[in-house]
């Protein structure tokens, strides 16, 4: 397939973009089609237009019904082999402290029946305080932070827990239409106990103005649905002349499979 | 979307938290050293299985990210961890790569031994790309047991067109070739589990 063409990245600067009411103004529609037709989507719209990139890269032919079979049906195992400890703290990764509002990030990963998901990888990503990623496709003329990578890992508790000490990532600029901006967010990487579970997804920070105008929040189009993207800021996490503290559950889908532990394990 | 027809339908659970787009920026985070090389390249039994993840153009996708997850040669399901070592030994049946400039990926592993009784064995698939809202499960099977393939119920049960997606071509010993087309002609099948909403 030598054909293959190589794709421009889209740049910040690129001419003839949508103004921010013409983006909303699609958003709005989308979102009353979808309340219209009763579809309640608890994830994400694949065929989002006003997220332009997506245009090109959503499946137009129905998904095929499959019953998860063998390897489906297992998970990789992760362990203290593959992930140390310390890459929890993100505050602590380049020889100094990163710049800016120094933050917890907790939670629990359970799956669709409410278990925890025990002994799991959780990995995330997201930009330093001034909006900018360590990325060489980051162009964003803000300051890159040298005592920051905005990279961790970490393994999930019995309970299911993750925590991550790290700093309120900045929003963004990006090149989906004119004066695009992405809201503050954290990336999230999981696996359960199923590679059917297996997710990416981003967390957001309560409150943000900018939820309203970003093409990849409002992607999940039912209001509820949309709220579970978004942590609470939780006062009883925050710590004295420290940091604060957001608390973030995830759910991942169910299982399939009839595991012997399960009866006993609601938590 | 609610699904009826499945032993699954009961839901008394919390709500799936959405999944969203790998967005451009998780080169310096998920990728790792030796990701691609679930075996080591030229040991015995290795295989290369590679090819392009594209668009609806046909372009090819830079900033996707694939995920393979399998069985060793005897259907065995390791579960191990060192998945993100890069102890080029190990072999845990998890890889991970992203896509080159020109949207292609090259993965070294072995062909994987039958793991259900009646099902043609398979490589299972996950692709996360900027610009794809949620990713996308798909199964990579091998050409060479045609008995095995026309056997197997769930490609049995896919149209003509579509099943031959899902079946790598074997380009010389050893080497396989594995299109991901997200949308288009040729357009690859992509999974929907039970419990899950599209």
């Amino acid at each position: 397939m030598s054909e293959v063409v190589i794709e421009e990245q889209e740049a910040p600067t690129r001419g003839n973009l949508e103004s921010q009411h013409e983006i909303t103004a699609e958003i709005e529609d989308l979102q009353r089609q979808d309340e219209r037709s009763g579809v309640h989507r608890t994830q994400s719209r694949l065929d989002f237009a006003p997220y332009r990139s997506s245009i090109l890269r959503h499946p137009t032919k129905a998904l095929e019904h499959a019953d998860p079979e063998g390897i489906e049906l297992w998970s990789p195992v992760f362990g203290t082999r593959d992930v140390d400890p310390l890459e929890a703290d993100l505050t602590i990764q380049r020889g100094g402290e990163p710049i800016g509002e120094r933050i917890r990030i907790t939670g629990r990963v359970l799956d669709g029946d409410g278990r925890p998901v025990r002994g799991q990888l959780v990995e995330i990503w997201q930009a330093n305080a001034a909006g900018r990623y360590i990325h060489k496709r980051d162009q964003h003329p803000a300051p890159i932070d040298p005592h920051f990578t905005g990279v961790g890992r970490t393994l999930t508790g019995d309970d299911g827990s993750y925590s991550f000490l790290t700093i309120k990532p900045g929003p963004y600029p990006w090149g989906n239409h004119r004066n695009a901006w992405r809201p503050a967010h954290v990336h999230f990487s999981l696996f359960g106990r199923e590679f059917t579970q297996r997710m990416i997804t981003q967390m957001y920070f309560p409150g943000d103005p900018l939820f309203a105008l970003d093409p990849i929040y409002q992607s999940v189009t039912d209001p509820k649905a949309r709220e579970r993207l978004v942590a609470s800021y939780d006062h009883d996490l925050s710590e004295h002349e420290f940091l604060l503290g957001y608390r973030w559950d995830i759910v991942l889908t169910g299982e399939h499979a009839t595991r012997m532990e399960q009866e006993s394990d609601h938590a | 979307m609610p699904e009826s027809t499945t032993p699954y339908a009961a839901e008394r659970g919390p709500v799936p938290t959405p999944g969203q787009t790998i967005g451009p920026f998780y080169h310096f985070a998920l990728p790792y050293e030796g990701g691609e090389h679930l075996v080591a390249p030229g040991c015995p039994g290795a295989i290369r299985l590679h090819g392009f993840v594209t668009d609806g153009n046909g372009t090819g996708i830079q900033d996707s990210m694939l995920e393979l997850w399998q069985a060793d040669e005897s259907g065995q399901v390791v579960q191990q961890p060192g998945s993100l070592t890069s102890d080029p030994g190990r072999f845990t049946g998890f890889g991970r790569t992203s896509t080159w400039r020109d949207g292609g990926y090259s993965f070294t592993t072995v062909v994987p031994g039958p793991t259900s009784q009646g099902a043609a064995p398979f490589i299972a698939m996950v692709v996360f790309a900027r610009g794809l809202l949620n990713r996308l499960f798909t199964r990579v099977y091998l050409p060479d047991d045609a008995e095995a393939l026309a056997n197997d119920p769930f490609l049995s049960s896919l149209a003509e067109d579509r099943r031959s997606t899902l079946i790598a071509t074997r380009e010389a010993d050893g080497v396989y070739r594995f299109d991901v087309r997200l949308q288009g002609d040729g357009e690859t099948v992509f999974l929907q589990f039970p419990r899950h909403e599209v």
